[in-house]
């Protein structure tokens, strides 16, 4: 029942807000969702090992009851940390949103509890068409978002991103319609078995068409062009949750159901991917290197660290999986903590550029300080977060073949030279602006939450990687 | 055991204190902070040392760092003769400099940021020595990067500052790359990062094998990065950039000498692997003459220092080349004494100056600052390899070990000596000797610095005239302790290669070497007095250099290479990538095959309803809801249990 309760607090949530009129008590009442959904997974974490706990965990009632498809929702490892990521984000997005005037706070508060639920069925489903349907919901409310907040150019962009990844995810759904007929199931768990009865041709086949889905939504090259103008162009919160959830709802798909449904694809084509994947990351860090624009950067970077997690995954390595799945949660922190500091910067500057920026450090220290802790956990310095998850990601590619783990290795140089080019652009050189006042109280505590959790998960990343490293060595005991 | 934790952990809470709150904390308590980490550190160090009688390391596991399956990293600390030795100077210079700091630093508005800073570097600095595994190291290895860039470009305003912060860092991240491979290398064929565990499983090895090749290769392409070696060497002269004692602590003292710190670490390793160690020698030989020849002609007082350490740096890999470890070692520790106090000696001269660091602006300035300019003539002296200063003992047994190895290498590394030797001197007769040439209001605020910049000179002048005692030459008939007390670390390699840390020259032999380094100094001495020291003559100014002079005065134009052939191609790249080939080509087909999708559309509807995105939308819409209404009434259904 608390796996439901976790699904339908936001979409409560989300249908109450859009009633509330006043700004304050939209603002107010997303917080107090934010802080229900903290509190009920904290529960659930910690009673996660408990046995008896576990009949809680699960949610199996059935839904299109003639076809036998379930409206089937469980934890295990991997859905904890996932979960745990997204109410963790989604609660940042939220209060990042009600702390900038964006205007109609409530509709977007509500937008954003909507995308939150869709992403919490979409982690926990045990269903292929739960799966498939929640894939799908997650980018309405964002693609109205979007549209509503959105620059100039974003409702081109947003619905180019749209019709993009509602192409790839119906090659997902006609899998799933060749897995459900031949398997008589819908059930995640029971099919795997019926994987290896099938036909070659469909093996493939399937491969292909999950890789097409997740391999859009994450998106890893050449397949990505939707990306950098969307996350450049929309608002910052959407760019948060596209770039902090969304695109993790790909490499979710990869270890979910790519790995165990095409996994004699991944043994035969892996290769593939894993190069796509690492040209991803080199090409998209060299053009990072040259933006004048902060998002667009950050935007590239993001799609860099996305090539690096999708080779990770198919190498179908322990150090692989796991290096993805804390990646994951890394990244999620880096990224939304690099776009909230670009719309502090944006409100001080009135800049998007580089060149509109500078000397920011001089009068804004304690801004400069978080910046540069968020900054190192992006570039994978040891003791952050993104150490970990780069560490693990390239070992698993280096033990798969050491060229493509030294040329992936580029990447940790690229890193260094395109982040400092705009932490240096921004807060070192000439200060242009003697008026700033450093950064704000409501938006200096959550962004040292951030920090923090940088430095723990890069410390004691343990407490991380425990949670998933059964659900891991199951997975690779497919091999 | 706490001991050991309590070490690098108070620099870090001297970095948190003055870090945090440097703006509220009370100016008088930031020095208190800021010099008590250090100084305690290295008083526990002491008792450590004091207290450590084992032919074993010691480690202590705190806890399971990284696990992933059966691969595992811990966060443990070892304890050996090796770890304590660095440990000794990296605190206790770095203390002195610390000390140093407080006078050099007191009127600069980032006073307390500059000081947690420096904390902040010798805890990444302690547990680079003192970490038990690679992954342990490379924490510091990063960290101290980190430090680096921070203080090379503490007066971050001035763009040139930043771009050398960052060069330096990106230069090091070269490194790090390589120091990484070699780390994934050992994964691979150890099952461990953990030294104990690698270094005892070395011997199934065959020499030259070539796993150990691979592994030796890629970490000494790190130590590259972090010890200025060529082709990665020219950050360093641009970290001069940052405040003095800076470039004193990091640029010359412990940081940069990490490479070689790493390799001797890693000693049984290198042993089994000729190859890597004749390219080590060899790539140190170079680094050694390219550095000596551009010091040769420098101007800048801090310029000239930068181009002798990488110099020094060179030499210290060539004896780690001709596995003379400790020899090495040895001149790392004496290296750390005269180089800290040549740099601060430098830094008082310009703090005298008021920020000038060209010395064809200076001269004279024996009399004006006279502690500044007698501690500066002990380090040239030490440097340059007289006896019985530190430097001559250090550089001596570096070269009879070279000499038993490879005469060539040994003939071109004693033309470095004079080389060494001349430039030092003609910085010290320029800087010290001959009339004042700067402005007359720079020499009325001509001063000596506060006694708490001269007390460290003072220490580390002592320092850097008996510091070479504790290794003394065979001949002398004086136990070698550094030697005898660094002897377990090179147990691994003495089972592994016959012959290991002899060095087989006759007593008469090695009393002529003795004479000819003696010698080139002298000569180096006097051709330096005979051009500036006599008659008081002054380099040219930048406009008359001419020739190969000025290829030399330019650093060889390797930035200007590295500029056109590196830097400047892939930004041309990135332009090309991001706003043609990306915007333009890749985005380009996706956006026609959804022009022809469009077209074909439009051709064949029947109905006219709008445009194709009215159409995905429903579609998807319609999808969602025939889903959702499936569900509507379980979900009610469901509820209807739960509140029952």
């Amino acid at each position: 029942m608390l796996t439901l309760l976790l699904f339908l607090i936001p979409l409560i949530g989300g249908l109450l807000i859009l009633n509330l009129k006043s700004q304050k008590s939209a603002g107010m009442f997303s917080v107090l969702v934010s802080v229900l959904q903290i509190l009920l997974f904290a529960y659930i974490l910690i009673n996660f090992d408990n046995p008896d706990f576990q009949s809680n965990l699960n949610f199996d009632h059935k839904w299109l009851a003639d076809f036998d498809i379930r409206f089937h929702l469980g934890f295990d490892g991997l859905s904890l940390l996932m979960v745990g990521l997204t109410v963790f984000i989604s609660a940042i997005v939220l209060y990042f949103t009600s702390t900038m005037n964006y205007g109609k706070l409530s509709m977007f508060s509500a937008l954003i509890l909507f995308t939150e639920s869709a992403l919490l069925g979409l982690f926990l489903a045990k269903d292929i068409f739960v799966f498939y349907f929640f894939f799908e919901l997650a980018l309405i409310p964002v693609y109205f978002m979007a549209n509503i907040w959105g620059g100039k150019n974003a409702s081109a962009n947003t619905f180019k991103m749209f019709i993009y990844t509602v192409f790839g995810s119906l090659f997902m759904l006609i899998g799933f319609v060749f897995l459900y007929m031949r398997g008589q199931s819908a059930d995640i768990n029971t099919l795997k078995e019926t994987v290896a009865l099938l036909p070659d041709g469909l093996k493939t086949f399937l491969f292909w068409g999950f890789l097409l889905a997740f391999a859009i939504k994450m998106p890893i090259f050449p397949v990505h062009t939707w990306q950098p103008a969307v996350y450049t162009e929309s608002p910052t919160p959407v760019s948060m949750l596209l770039s902090g959830l969304l695109s993790k709802m790909g490499v979710y798909g990869l270890i979910r159901i790519l790995i165990p449904f095409g996994y004699t694809g991944v043994k035969e084509f892996g290769i593939i991917v894993i190069v796509l994947g690492i040209i991803g990351l080199i090409y998209g860090s060299i053009i990072a290197i040259n933006q004048k624009e902060i998002k667009k950067i950050i935007a590239y970077s993001s799609f860099a660290h996305m090539g690096l997690m999708a080779a990770g995954v198919l190498t179908m390595s322990t150090a692989g999986i796991q290096g993805a799945i804390f990646q994951m949660i890394a990244h999620g922190i880096n990224v939304v903590g690099l776009f909230y500091i670009s719309k502090i910067i944006y409100e001080k500057t009135q800049s998007r550029e580089l060149s509109g920026m500078g000397g920011l450090a001089k009068n804004a220290p304690k801004l400069a300080v978080i910046f540069m802790i968020i900054l190192l956990g992006s570039i994978a310095l040891p003791l952050t977060n993104g150490f970990i998850g780069e560490f693990l990601l390239l070992k698993s590619v280096f033990d798969y073949l050491p060229f493509l783990g030294i040329v992936a290795g580029l990447s940790i140089i690229f890193g260094a030279v395109y982040m400092l080019r705009v932490y240096q652009k921004s807060m070192f050189e000439y200060p242009g602006f003697d008026e700033l006042k450093d950064i704000e109280n409501k938006h200096l505590w959550v962004l040292v939450t951030l920090a923090l959790m940088i430095l723990i998960m890069g410390i004691m990343p343990n407490t991380i990687l425990e949670i998933s490293q059964s659900f891991t060595e199951n997975l690779i005991q497919l091999k | 055991m706490a001991v050991f934790a309590l070490i690098p952990l108070i620099p870090l809470i001297g970095f948190l204190i003055n870090g945090l709150g440097f703006k509220n904390i009370p100016k008088s308590a930031i020095p208190i902070v800021a010099v008590g980490a250090p100084l305690l550190s290295f008083v526990l160090v002491i008792y450590t040392f004091l207290n450590f009688d084992s032919s074993q390391p010691q480690v202590v596991q705190f806890f399971e760092w990284i696990t992933v399956s059966d691969f595992k990293v811990d966060f443990s600390f070892q304890i050996d003769q090796l770890s304590l030795v660095m440990l000794l100077f990296i605190t206790g210079v770095g203390t002195l400099i610390h000390i140093y700091s407080i006078g050099y630093m007191v009127h600069d508005e980032g006073y307390g940021k500059f000081m947690s800073y420096l904390n902040l570097f010798l805890f990444s600095m302690i547990i680079l020595v003192i970490g038990g595994n690679y992954l342990l190291m490379f924490i510091g290895w990063e960290g101290v990067g980190l430090c680096s860039y921070l203080l090379i470009g503490f007066w971050n305003q001035n763009e040139n500052y930043s771009n050398a912060a960052r060069k330096a860092f990106i230069m090091n991240r070269i490194g790090d790359l390589g120091f990484l491979v070699g780390i994934f290398l050992i994964i691979q064929n150890f099952g461990t990062l953990e030294f104990t565990q690698v270094f005892s499983q070395a011997g199934k090895f065959q020499s030259g094998d070539t796993v150990i090749l691979a592994i030796t290769l890629s970490l000494f392409i790190g130590a590259m990065g972090k010890s200025a070696q060529i082709p990665l060497f020219t950050w360093l002269p641009d970290a001069m950039a940052g405040p003095t004692p800076v470039s004193a602590l990091i640029h010359a003292a412990t940081m940069v000498t990490s490479g070689i710190y790493m390799v001797v670490r890693s000693n049984v390793l290198y042993s089994l692997s000729p190859f890597t160690l004749e390219f080590i020698g060899w790539i140190g030989l170079a680094t050694a003459l390219l550095g000596a020849t551009i010091g040769l002609f420098q101007n800048d007082i801090k310029k000239v220092l930068a181009y002798s350490t990488v110099s020094q740096l060179g030499y210290m890999f060539i004896a780690i080349g001709v596995m003379a470890y400790s020899s090495g070692l040895f001149h790392v520790i004496t290296h750390a004494f005269f180089k800290a106090l040549l740099f601060l000696g430098a830094g008082s001269v310009i703090h005298a100056m008021g920020g000038e660091q060209d010395i064809r602006k200076m001269g004279g300035l024996w009399s004006k600052i006279k502690i500044t300019a007698i501690t500066f003539l002990i380090g040239t002296i030490a440097i340059s390899g007289f006896p019985p200063f530190a430097g001559f003992f250090s550089k001596d047994e570096i070269l009879a070990h070279v000499f038993e190895h490879n005469k060539i290498m040994w003939a071109l590394a004693v033309l470095g000596s004079l080389m060494t030797s001349f430039y030092m001197f003609r910085l010290f007769f320029v800087t010290f000797k001959g009339q004042f040439r700067g402005t007359s209001e720079q020499e009325h605020h001509l001063h000596e610095s506060p006694g708490s910049m001269t007390l460290p000179l003072i220490v580390l002048a002592v320092l850097s005239a008996i510091g070479g005692f504790i290794g003394m030459p065979e001949v002398f008939h004086f136990p070698h302790l550094l030697n005898s007390y660094l002897a377990p670390i090179f147990e691994g390699s003495k089972a592994l290669v016959p012959n290991f840390g002899e060095v087989a020259i006759s007593h008469s032999t090695e009393w002529i070497l003795m004479v000819v380094s003696v010698g080139v100094a002298i000569v180096g001495l006097f051709s330096a007095y005979f051009i500036f020291g006599k008659n008081g003559s002054v380099p040219e100014s930048d406009m008359e250099i001419s020739g190969i002079k000025k290829v030399v005065y330019h650093k060889y134009y390797i930035d200007e290479l590295y500029n056109s052939v590196f830097v400047k191609p892939i930004e041309k790249i990135s332009t090309f990538l991001g706003s043609v080939f990306d915007s333009k080509i890749i985005d380009g087909i996706v956006n026609s095959i959804g022009n022809i999708v469009v077209l074909i559309s439009e051709k064949i509807r029947v109905i006219q309803v709008g445009t194709t995105r009215i159409y995905v939308l429903f579609m998807t819409l319609g999808i969602i809801l025939i889903l959702s209404l499936g569900l509507i009434p379980q979900i009610l259904d469901s509820m209807k249990v739960v509140f029952k």
